[in-house]
């Protein structure tokens, strides 16, 4: 008996092994991130955070803009280009001197192929490229290399020129490797399959591994044409609890960590080994009023809700710094993004209207709601303001596909949701806010406009002119009109828009946060 | 399922012409239970794959996908045919061993499966040891000094381990042992500086390290393993505890005990041969069903852990609607399952003879 309860105490201690390693490799830079939304590679699929952010440190563009100031536009594999008289014809001089990881030079051909293999591709991301009057039948014609130094671009209308760059410096628009991805093609997915999981670029870092829901490593591209990151090593760790990236950050696993909480930020605070950091992000949320609603559809019911939200509470407590009040549907850093925040939390004013729709008694109102921390303590603190000027909210939570599909089904009275730009023109936001061709049922596509029923065909035309204006300060001022008037009157209450916020040991400088996912950038991080 | 392949084996044939002789007779009913085992698991999980009200393609595409986007991804996705047919599909594809490609990873599920599945088996085995090496004797003295302290301890100690959630307390012991003392290594299977160094074979990282002869990693390995196993094995050691205290306490009143004692035998001897003994037998079916327990993968365990296995994976699918991938993991902890109680029957069989 004693020998054998002395054997499990000798058992005991042998599980204690001392933990080798406390830092992380000097040359090599650890973040804790939540990467399960990862799901493919191939930039002309991928569509989320994270893996537009894999793409943006991948792989080049065309074109680039300013971190700080996104109205500035640069050549990066393309190095100069023109643009025709009547405002459809783009030509792009390729940068000499760019290489693949493969070894192959990146020439026009690589660019036009990228770009006609997103759109004959057709994956969720394509609209971005097809806005522009590009078939999978015309494709070939309409972007083409005429040598190996001179793309050319013809789009169907003459637009805003911005329109395009800036939709070319979106994820879907990344040169990839034509005879290397062509060489793995199979069944004509014009490899497709293999760049799901491979990698065929030639901008900073290249691919090492992808564990999906794991881990996803990057090496730095010892050829790339600029300047070397001083970091050999990019360790993307999937941590989905953000308690267990704070102990790993406090204890010096991980350099940085990307996904605290509002709570772990705060008990951070007074570290004096971890700094926090923030970034402006575009994604706004927003609540959706549902015209099919009878209390809903009264314009001074939607006016009264916009009173009967508490901003600077939200922004302030549940929020905490990663989300700053905002009330128009241009984010903050976007041509033409209204900045004005007329609205409050004002229980008289909104009784007040709320009596002259003759509903001064109250109704009902269900409101969907994903289950997620932040968004279901947002959606109690809505209940509870509405409640004040007697409108009772049921919130009905639900996973967010789960909410998602009911709201696209037109099934709601109000959802709560999250916006975030697909590219960094204003037309992004006004396509899907602010234009809705087709309000009827079996619509082909179901811009948020559309999912509130909210028929709108003036406001449509003022949104396809505004797009048109090539003339930029004439466009930002047509947007600024579209916003004030909008967001008097829309089914769309605009509450805040996100900020990103990550927390990096003091030792670990340069990690860029950009504004759109894809500018998140590792070249410049160094660590002492 | 156990009590299927039991009657099956044994089931009485009447006929006296054509007796089928036993083995063959044992592995027919075996193969038909497991056959009708996985069909009903099949139909089961797919059908409630298809009620929920998640929209698949939607879930593949994502909400700012243009309407041809989504009828493309519908098609590829087979989701465009009648639900009987996308069933029938289904179906023939896993009868040739074809799970279909996860949407979210990218990979065919198999692959995946693969992949996940040995940082679950080697997390609930390391969990099950710890549970059988401390639980077994816990019972055994528990039910020894009934009533008195040393059972009141193992009794407190054991609800502590069954009702306390096993998320605070993989976070307690993380806040402990490692950010505290720094007894173990964190989250994750191993530091960033010995990934690389081994090959997988088997995938469980502590087998593969001993195959590569890193001794390094190995430490590395099993500084990372520990914590979470002992914390997934602590529920298991509390449930083992108890069940081995109340078979003990039945083998303790048999009168072949109190002749054993009248003969003059030691009381260890007693107790640890000739009653636990008697009792390995209903053990083993407990140790079986808590094993199969943990090897489903602790999702709560797993995500504090940051550990990549079965649970993550199959709620992270379940969660994206990604069908394929949850059919899989299913059908692989519906195998686990039935061969965990397979495995019980034949050990039941070695230990008692009487169960032949």
């Amino acid at each position: 008996m004693r020998r054998l309860l002395g054997a499990v105490a000798i058992a005991a201690m042998a599980w204690t092994t001392p933990a080798a390693f406390a830092e992380t490799p000097k040359d090599t830079l650890v973040m804790a991130n939540a990467i399960d939304d990862i799901i493919t590679l191939d930039p002309a699929e991928i569509f989320e955070f994270s893996g537009a952010e894999y793409a943006g440190n991948t792989y080049d563009r065309l074109i680039g803009y300013e971190i700080e100031d996104v109205s500035k536009i640069y050549g990066v594999a393309a190095e100069s280009w023109s643009i025709s008289d009547d405002g459809k014809t783009y030509t792009f001089k390729m940068r000499p001197g760019i290489k693949f990881i493969s070894g192959n030079p990146l020439t026009a051909e690589d660019a036009a192929f990228s770009l006609q293999r997103a759109i004959i591709l057709d994956k969720s991301p394509a609209f971005i490229l097809t806005q522009f009057g590009f078939t999978p039948e015309n494709v070939k014609d309409k972007i083409r290399a005429t040598d190996d130094s001179t793309l050319v671009i013809e789009t169907d209308q003459a637009y805003a020129p911005t329109f395009l760059l800036y939709c070319l410096t979106a994820t879907i628009s990344s040169v990839v490797d034509k005879k290397e991805v062509m060489a793995h093609e199979q069944d004509g997915d014009l490899g497709h399959k293999w760049l799901r999981t491979n990698f065929a670029g030639s901008s900073t870092f290249k691919l090492r591994q992808w564990k999906a829901n794991e881990v996803l490593v990057l090496d730095r591209n010892d050829d790339y044409w600029g300047e070397l990151p001083a970091m050999k090593r990019v360790v993307i760790r999937h941590i989905a609890e953000p308690a267990t990236q704070r102990l790993l950050l406090e204890k010096g696993d991980i350099d940085i960590a990307r996904k605290l909480g509002a709570d772990q930020l705060a008990g951070l605070e007074g570290n004096a080994d971890i700094r926090a950091r923030q970034g402006e992000k575009g994604a706004v949320y927003y609540l959706g009023l549902s015209q099919k609603n009878e209390f809903l559809s009264k314009p001074q019911v939607r006016q009264a809700l916009k009173y009967l939200v508490d901003y600077k509470g939200i922004e302030q407590t549940i929020m905490k710094g990663k989300a700053t009040v905002h009330q128009a549907f241009l984010p903050k850093g976007f041509l033409g993004a209204l900045t004005e925040t007329p609205f409050s939390l004002d229980v008289e004013k909104a009784k007040a209207l709320l009596a002259e729709a003759g509903l001064a008694d109250g109704f009902s109102l269900t409101m969907d709601t994903r289950n997620t921390a932040e968004i279901t303590e947002m959606a109690q603190s809505i209940q509870s303001t509405f409640a004040q000027a007697g409108i009772k909210l049921e919130i009905i939570p639900g996973d967010g596909k789960q909410t998602l599909t009911k709201y696209r089904a037109r099934n709601h009275d109000i959802y709560i949701g999250r916006w975030g730009p697909d590219y960094q023109d204003p037309h992004t936001n006004a396509d899907t806010f602010a234009r809705n061709p087709d309000n009827s049922d079996d619509a082909k596509s179901k811009p948020l406009a559309w999912r509130n029923s909210w028929d709108i065909p003036a406001m449509t035309k003022q949104a396809d002119a505004a797009v048109l204006e090539r003339d930029a300060a004439k466009r930002a001022e047509m947007y600024l009109a579209l916003q004030r008037e909008h967001q008097q009157v829309s089914p769309f209450v605009v509450m805040l828009q996100d900020i990103e916020v990550i927390a990096e040991r003091a030792n670990t400088k340069g990690f860029i946060i950009g504004p759109a996912f894809d500018d998140n950038r590792y070249h410049k991080v160094t660590k002492d | 399922m156990t009590n299927g392949s039991h009657n099956a084996a044994t089931g009485e044939v009447n006929s006296t012409r054509f007796r089928l002789p036993q083995p063959v007779k044992v592995v027919l009913g075996l193969v038909t239970t497991l056959g009708l085992t996985f069909l009903g698991l099949l139909v089961v999980t797919f059908f409630i794959g298809r009620v929920v009200p998640i929209d698949p393609v939607l879930a593949a595409v994502g909400d700012h996908a243009s309407a041809s986007a989504y009828e493309k991804a519908k098609i590829e996705l087979g989701l465009h045919l009648p639900l009987w047919q996308q069933f029938l599909v289904y179906v023939k594809n896993v009868a040739v061993g074809d799970f279909g490609e996860s949407v979210l990873t990218a990979n065919p599920v198999i692959d995946d499966i693969k992949r996940v599945f040995p940082a679950t088996l080697e997390l609930a085995s390391m969990g099950t040891i710890f549970g059988v090496v401390l639980g077994i004797p816990m019972g055994v003295i528990a039910a020894v000094h009934k009533g008195r302290w040393p059972d009141q301890l193992v009794r407190v100690f054991g609800l502590l381990g069954y009702s306390v959630p096993v998320f605070w307390l993989g976070l307690v012991g993380l806040l402990l042992f490692y950010a505290k003392l720094d007894w173990v290594a964190g989250p994750g299977r191993l530091d960033i500086a010995y990934e690389y160094l081994v090959d997988p074979v088997t995938g469980m990282l502590l087998v593969d390290s001993l195959i590569a002869g890193e001794i390094d990693v190995f430490f590395n390995a099993f500084s990372h393993i520990a914590l979470p196993a002992i914390i997934l094995g602590y529920f298991s050691l509390a449930y083992i505890s108890r069940m081995t205290r109340s078979f003990m306490l039945e083998q303790l009143s048999q009168e072949y005990i109190i002749t054993a004692r009248v003969k003059g035998l030691s009381e260890t001897r007693i107790i640890w041969r000739h009653a636990l003994g008697n009792v390995m037998v209903p053990l083993v079916t407990v140790i079986a069903l808590s094993y199969a327990n943990l090897l489903e993968g602790s999702v709560l365990t797993e995500i504090v852990f940051a550990w990549p296995g079965l649970g993550q994976y199959i709620t992270n699918s379940l969660l994206q609607a990604d069908m394929n991938a949850v059919l899989g993991g299913t059908v692989v902890v519906g195998s686990v399952f039935i061969s965990l109680n397979l495995l019980s029957d034949i050990l039941y069989r070695l230990l008692d003879p009487r169960a032949k």
